[in-house]
């Protein structure tokens, strides 16, 4: 199972406390997953209509940036593991 | 009891402000989506506890919430908002921008929601870039109603100052199929057959300040306003001058009269009187604050020309806020109360028609919206 942090916000939309768990070996895994599980957070992630991410959100691992990876790479191992969790990040944005 | 329900949307949050009939004392609940932008909230009039919610932020995008008990729980419902396309072809066409090139049609946010008056399911959503969506599935899924932005018109607007937006929607109170729609700034629209095709109605919208004023398209329309016993009169809050037309919007001339500024966002119409007519002038386009650092409601009884301010209980020193254009609204209670909320934060309730005035709330986030629910 892949563990999935969430910011405040989309956690209050989903009504969940904590982390999430789901079951996905890749990105877009894990963002359909997500979706599937709580519907509330369709288009939130990425644009309902192009299926882009959207420019303020991120995706972090194991201290590295995985927004820019391809939706089919797969997950850092620790993350397959249960070792760390996947973070969707609201980017700092403003001044 | 009677009471009201008042629903405010702000920029960072909704908030619910509950009274009985007597309109003084007032119940104000902790903030629904803090630190979201809540463009507008709407009670539906076929059932008054079920309240719409655009909820939106630069991080996370649009959603729409719907409470089915009055706005104490929300759940999401869907936040779908496609294009169709138009004219057979693939995508959803163009606009124009605003330096004059065509830019493709995208959704950026629902501006306005406005609930069916017989079905609790149905809704429609003014959107930006200026569309008009329905529901009649209780918001699960939205379906643009095309036609209007299929209108031969629609490569040609140019979005205003906020965006090219639909902002205003008024539903006929008798006749379904007859909807009037504003959209800055190409101006306002009529169907008659539900949505599937629109009528610009901007004839006698004369600005000095654009180049083509008898254009049929191009008008930078702030808000409309209609008595449900006179369907056919129609107020409007121009970008310049306030504007009335008494045929369905096929025609329409000023009704400024003494008005202090000819700049303004909101119009309401009276609960019980179709002649009296609530705006709030501001200081010109650029400066978008009330003139002489004084918040002035003006009342006209004779539906435009002649204004009288309304300023008992409103700060009349050192104001300088603006009330944006879906921030005003009217119960109907007997005696009407009148309510608006300011860029500063404050919400005001008059229970006499405008005569006296006292702030419900003095220093919530930026109001984007107000509207009433008379219970």
């Amino acid at each position: 199972m892949t563990r999935v942090v969430l910011p405040y916000h989309l956690r209050h939309l989903a009504k969940v406390d904590g982390e999430l768990t789901v079951e996905a070996s890749t990105l877009e895994q894990v963002l359909d997953a997500l979706e599937t599980q709580h519907p509330a957070l369709r288009g939130t992630l990425r644009d309902a209509t192009t299926g882009k991410r959207r420019p303020f959100v991120r995706f972090y691992a194991c201290q590295e940036d995985l927004s820019h990876q391809p939706p089919d790479a797969p997950l850092p191992d620790a993350v397959l593991r249960g070792d760390e969790p996947f973070l969707v990040v609201g980017a700092m944005a403003g001044g | 009891m009677a009471g009201v329900r008042v629903l405010v949307g702000t920029r960072k949050g909704a908030f619910v402000l509950t009274s009985d009939e007597g309109r003084r004392d007032w119940t104000v609940e902790e903030p629904h989506f803090a630190g979201w932008e809540v463009y507008h909230l709407k009670g539906s009039p076929a059932d008054p506890d079920r309240i719409w919610a655009s909820q939106s932020g630069g991080w996370f995008g649009q959603l729409v919430q719907r409470s089915d008990d009055g706005g104490r729980t929300w759940d999401a419902v869907g936040n779908d908002f496609t294009y169709a396309p138009l004219d057979g072809r693939e995508g959803a066409g163009t606009h124009q921008d605003y330096d004059g090139t065509p830019k493709p049609w995208a959704f950026t946010r629902v501006w306005h929601i406005e609930p069916s008056l017989t079905d609790r399911e149905t809704a429609y959503a003014g959107v930006e870039d200026a569309a008009l969506f329905k529901t009649t599935d209780g918001g699960q899924t939205w379906n643009e109603l095309a036609g209007l932005r299929g209108h031969g018109s629609g490569p040609s607007w140019q979005p205003g100052a906020g965006g090219l937006c639909l902002h205003t929607l008024l539903l006929h109170p008798t006749d379904e199929q007859r909807i009037f729609a504003a959209i800055s700034a190409a101006g306002a629209f009529r169907t008659d057959d539900g949505g599937a095709t629109w009528l610009p109605i901007n004839k006698g919208l004369l600005s000095g300040e654009i180049p083509q004023q008898e254009a049929e398209v191009g008008h930078c329309v702030h808000n409309l306003a209609m008595h449900p016993d006179r369907p056919d009169t129609l107020y409007m809050q121009k970008h310049w001058d306030v504007m009335r037309s008494d045929d369905a919007g096929a025609s329409w001339h000023e009704v400024s009269g003494d008005l202090p500024t000819d700049f303004g966002f909101p119009i309401e119409v009276h609960a019980h009187e179709p002649e009296t007519v609530y705006v709030v002038p501001i200081t010109s386009d650029y400066v978008h604050v009330v003139p002489d650092g004084k918040l002035r409601v003006y009342r006209s009884r004779t539906g435009g020309g002649e204004w009288e301010p309304l300023t008992k209980g409103l700060p009349q020193e050192h104001c300088y806020v603006n009330v944006l254009r879906d921030a005003m609204a009217v119960d109907r209670l007997d005696e009407c109360g009148v309510y608006f909320g300011t860029t500063g934060g404050q919400v005001y309730c008059s229970p006499d028609g405008g005569d006296t005035w006292q702030a419900i709330v003095r220093d919530l986030p930026s109001v984007l919206s107000v509207e009433v629910q008379t219970l």
